[in-house]
């Protein structure tokens, strides 16, 4: 399914307020400095879940997905019943999960978000679906979401960026002492409210901050490339 | 237009990328990401969080069969999801609230009208329409209200608000917003409880308005 995003952005002045590099009224996730920018070039390899993401994407490969599967399903059936799920309706979830995956494939952009982080979204929509009977309102795609989808060039060094990123992520959460990794797993599994998140200071996870900045400047990139 | 100078506290957008948000929030939050690169970046790190906790929970032993079922759903046919884009000032999340209709305006009197888009014991969304140099009177209100601006704009006692810009009221907040002069203001605001007008209406009518 191919979504067209109208051009809601485009007769927007480029943002260049330091909102969000610079200092902010609320200090929740982010409290402690960012790290250095990451200049150096990236060391990683595009990872067998975004090869095999892509591999569904573009062809449509029924092996990359069935690789996919054997990689997710697992976690994320241990991911939904972290939060009491039994395994029956789990497993549900997770066939609902994987099947959107195939479904949505065309909305995959490796220059924007890791496998992992757009599964998770996923997951984290049907979970709400199922157990709230809700749709949760979701963000318009900018146009250049699909840009991927519609046959431009995807930049290999983007996608080595966000996979780098990624893993300087789980590396951090995996340095986090259990009782800090404890509430940063409980926000992500959706089982605090966000004045709960909001009154959790002093989490180091700065890297979530770079990110940030990182995907900031993506995004303004991405949208210059396209004017 | 000017850019946006009021954004989304980082723990709400943490909490919407969670889908922990009340769902008149969720809708607030999904429409300024839809208008707001900022933020779109701070929700898009936040799903990366999630991403990596996914990556590193335990993982659960899969049933037998589940697999040879979703390979042979791959090909089952599925009605396509209705996709909702940006209509004039309205952005996507909001003409899907709308479910792809205009909005329908119930009079509030002096000239302000609302449209009430979702409701229940949870909190409610609206969109408001204030005329001109219209004040709206002083209310206060439960919890917290999320207001964000979608045509004109408005100035209480925190600061102006234009378009794009999301307002956080707090319980503590008593403010009488004001449209600015120039176009009539459009809001989109969201409350997780019913909002307590001191004199826009008469109490009593209030369950009537449903405001
Ligand atoms: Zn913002």
């Amino acid at each position: 399914m191919i979504t067209r995003p109208d051009t809601a952005l485009d007769d927007r002045p480029s943002v260049t307020g330091p909102s969000v590099t610079g200092p902010r009224k609320d200090n929740t996730l982010v409290t402690t400095p960012p790290p250095p920018p990451q200049v150096s070039t990236p060391t990683t390899q595009v990872s067998p879940q975004t090869t095999w993401m892509l591999a569904v994407r573009d062809s449509r490969d029924r092996a990359a997905f069935a690789a996919l599967f054997d990689h997710f399903a697992p976690r994320l059936k241990g991911f939904i019943m972290r939060s009491g799920t039994g395994s029956g309706q789990a497993e549900e979830i997770v066939q609902e999960v994987m099947l959107t995956v195939w479904r949505k494939a065309a909305q995959f952009d490796p220059t924007r978000a890791q496998v992992s982080s757009w599964v998770y979204q996923i997951a984290r929509n049907r979970q709400i679906d199922v157990i709230r009977k809700e749709n949760r309102p979701m963000p318009e795609e900018l146009a250049e979401d699909l840009a991927g989808a519609s046959g431009a060039e995807p930049d290999a060094s983007q996608i080595l960026a966000v996979e780098q990123e990624s893993s300087q992520l789980k590396q951090a959460l995996s340095r986090l002492k259990p009782d800090q990794r404890e509430i940063i797993e409980r926000a992500y599994l959706g089982e605090l409210s966000h004045q709960e998140i909001s009154t959790q200071t002093g989490l180091p996870l700065g890297t979530i901050k770079s990110r940030i900045r990182l995907g900031l400047d993506r995004l303004r990139h991405e949208l210059k490339e396209l004017r | 237009m000017t850019a946006i100078t009021h954004h989304t506290p980082d723990a709400l957008l943490a909490a919407y990328a969670a889908g922990s948000l009340p769902q008149a929030y969720a809708l607030v939050v999904a429409a300024h990401i839809s208008l707001c690169l900022d933020c779109r970046a701070g929700y898009e790190a936040h799903l990366s969080g999630g991403g990596a906790v996914l990556e590193t929970v335990k993982p659960e032993a899969i049933s037998e069969g589940l697999k040879s079922n979703v390979l042979d759903l791959l090909d089952a046919p599925v009605a396509p999801e209705p996709i909702y884009r940006r209509t004039g000032v309205y952005p996507g999340p909001v003409i899907a609230a709308l479910k792809g209709n205009p909005p329908k305006w119930k009079s509030l009197g002096l000239g302000v009208r609302q449209s009430i888009l979702s409701a229940d014991q949870n909190g409610s969304a609206r969109l408001l329409y204030i005329p001109p140099g219209q004040t709206v009177p002083d209310h206060s209100h439960n919890g917290l209200e999320l207001t964000l601006v979608l045509q004109g704009s408005f100035s209480d006692t925190t600061g102006r608000f234009g378009i794009g810009d999301l307002e956080i009221g707090d319980q503590d907040l008593e403010h009488a917003p004001a449209a600015d002069p120039g176009a009539p203001c459009i809001c989109l605001a969201a409350t997780d409880a019913p909002l307590r007008f001191s004199s826009l209406v008469p109490r009593l009518l209030q369950p009537l308005f449903r405001i």
